[in-house]
């Protein structure tokens, strides 16, 4: 091989060469499945004889790949008929190809799942095998879930936008809930994110990309060298990427000066004012409460009403943490954990040891039942003297 | 080659060596455990002999159909004195004398004062494939 093929730029090109192909009358299944087949034939090809015109010749491949499925068809009459009778796109209709595919593949006829996993086939440019990897199911699966979401959305139109919130939902489980493999799930979804802001204006798309670029920040201080979790007050903030935290906070304050607060910028600026403290002790917990009051009013949600119980026991005290926490909901996810929490810092370290264990046996991950475990054997170390 | 599934339990096996429970060891003695745990997994994948693993959360509940038309019955979450698995391995290995040695060492984890917990693993075989050349 001459060189490595440049992944990256293949996956920057995917969205384009699909909309190219959508624009020449291809549906968006027929249209993905031949980019899918160029992107691999690229990787193959490629190494040996680079191309001049990277987009010129994914084009150029991946429209003779569905010409040939378009053949190979038996329902190819009906097509044809149906690539004849669509209106030619006037350029009033000319709206950004990928951002389309943004609002396709985000479809609210698509569980969160199978948009998650189109959305990064047909913008992402990832093979199903590393969705696969990256979601811990084997590639079979992973195709059929793909191919039942093309399905799903075959009838919707590709020219239309939808609900950005819907879009930024999925982007942000991308971010959030996307594990190991080859790919980088929280970088590409930061990638994708940078690439719908620049194609559209929205205060809560600026707001979702501060949000991510701020926790992205702090990864690097966020487990230790055996994969354990370091609580965000004993993180060493050394570590935060000042460079990200600067970016998310000036696309932060271009947002919230726009005046139309959404949660993804409530969220932000909670994140923006854990970056500004440069010890855990110089936290502004009293203006994070008044932030997770915002976000409280904007989702209701009952994880925002949580965390908001944290943040007033930092800012007023645990007594305060503990009083807000008991107007929630004690089978909430975490509840258990944050009541541990506050006890300990109320000084009643048998309490919160006891609260620690139970929450390890309902915690949601092994990371942070190992977390719980540790705290809870910290505190019994403590009390055994 | 033959596949073996090695589980351990929350309750229900017999009593360990070295029976404490987790949240009274040190915090030192958590992390030594599930080093070990993770280098034993990693070391199978390099003998080639990982298939796969899972932990179990300890809460869950028995279901069963109700006949057509009605929705399922559920029992649960299960019952405090139930047998109740922590988590599965899967391996494939030569024979069992070589699953027995592995169990064993997963069973030899650091526990409470740094000592082995000396647990008892559940060894199960798994059914066999039937093989082409049958005479």
């Amino acid at each position: 091989m001459d060189r490595a093929v440049d992944e990256a730029l293949l996956r920057t090109l995917t969205p384009t060469v699909i909309g190219i192909l959508g624009r020449r009358g291809a549906d968006f299944a027929a249209a993905e499945d031949a980019v899918q087949e160029a992107l691999v034939e690229a990787v193959r090809v490629w190494p040996g004889d680079p191309p001049r015109d990277a987009k010129g010749w994914l084009v150029t491949v991946a429209w003779r790949k569905y010409l040939d499925a378009v053949r190979a068809d038996t329902s190819r009459r009906r097509r044809e008929v149906l690539v004849e009778e669509e209106p030619a796109p006037g350029p009033a209709e000319v709206v950004d190809d990928t951002l389309q595919l943004y609002f396709l593949c985000a479809h609210p006829s698509l569980s969160p799942a199978s948009a998650v996993a189109l959305t990064l086939r047909a913008v992402g440019g990832l093979t199903t095998r590393q969705i696969a990897q990256a979601y811990l199911v084997p590639e079979a699966t992973m195709a059929q879930r793909i191919s039942r979401a093309k399905r799903t959305v075959a009838g919707v139109r590709f020219d239309r936008h939808g609900d950005v919130g819907t879009v930024l939902r999925v982007l942000y489980l991308v971010f959030n809930e996307g594990y190991s493999g080859d790919v980088d799930l929280a970088a590409e979804a930061i990638r994708l994110t940078r690439q719908l802001a620049a194609s559209t204006d929205s205060e809560e798309v600026a707001g979702l990309l501060a949000l991510m670029l701020l926790h992205h920040a702090r990864r690097p201080a966020r487990t230790r060298t055996d994969g354990s979790l370091v609580p965000l007050a004993e993180q060493d903030r050394g570590r935060w990427d000042t460079t990200l935290i600067a970016e998310g906070v000036e696309l932060l304050q271009a947002a919230l000066a726009r005046d139309r607060l959404g949660e993804f910028q409530a969220q932000a600026a909670i994140a923006a004012l854990h970056a500004d403290a440069r010890t855990a002790e110089e936290t502004d917990w009293v203006q994070i409460v008044e932030w997770y009051d915002e976000l409280v009013r904007l989702t209701g949600s009952a994880v925002a009403r949580l965390n908001r119980a944290v943040a007033v026991g930092e800012a007023d005290g645990p007594r305060a943490g503990l009083a807000a926490l008991a107007e929630l909901d004690p089978a909430l996810p975490r509840h258990t954990a944050v009541a541990a929490y506050l006890h300990e810092r109320d000084g009643d370290p048998v309490t919160a040891a006891r609260l620690y264990a139970d929450a390890a046996r309902s915690a949601p991950n092994v990371a942070e039942r190992d977390h719980l475990v540790r705290q809870a054997a910290r505190l019994n170390a403590l009390l055994r003297g | 080659m033959a596949k073996y599934l090695l589980l351990k339990h929350y309750r229900g096996a017999p009593a360990a060596v070295n029976d404490v429970a987790m949240d009274q060891w040190t915090p030192e003695e958590v992390s030594a455990h599930m080093q070990y745990m993770d280098d034993f997994a990693k070391r199978l994948e390099g003998t080639g002999e990982f298939v796969d693993g899972q932990a179990l959360r300890p809460e869950g509940m028995w279901v069963r159909s109700d006949g057509e038309g009605r929705p399922p019955v559920t029992d649960g979450p299960f019952a405090e004195t139930k047998d109740l698995i922590a988590g599965w391995m899967i391996i494939d290995v030569e024979d069992q004398d070589r699953a027995i040695e592995l169990a064993g060492q997963l069973s030899a984890a650091p526990g409470a004062g740094g000592r082995p917990i000396h647990e008892w693993l559940e060894v199960r075989p798994v059914f066999g494939e039937p093989p082409t050349v049958t005479e």
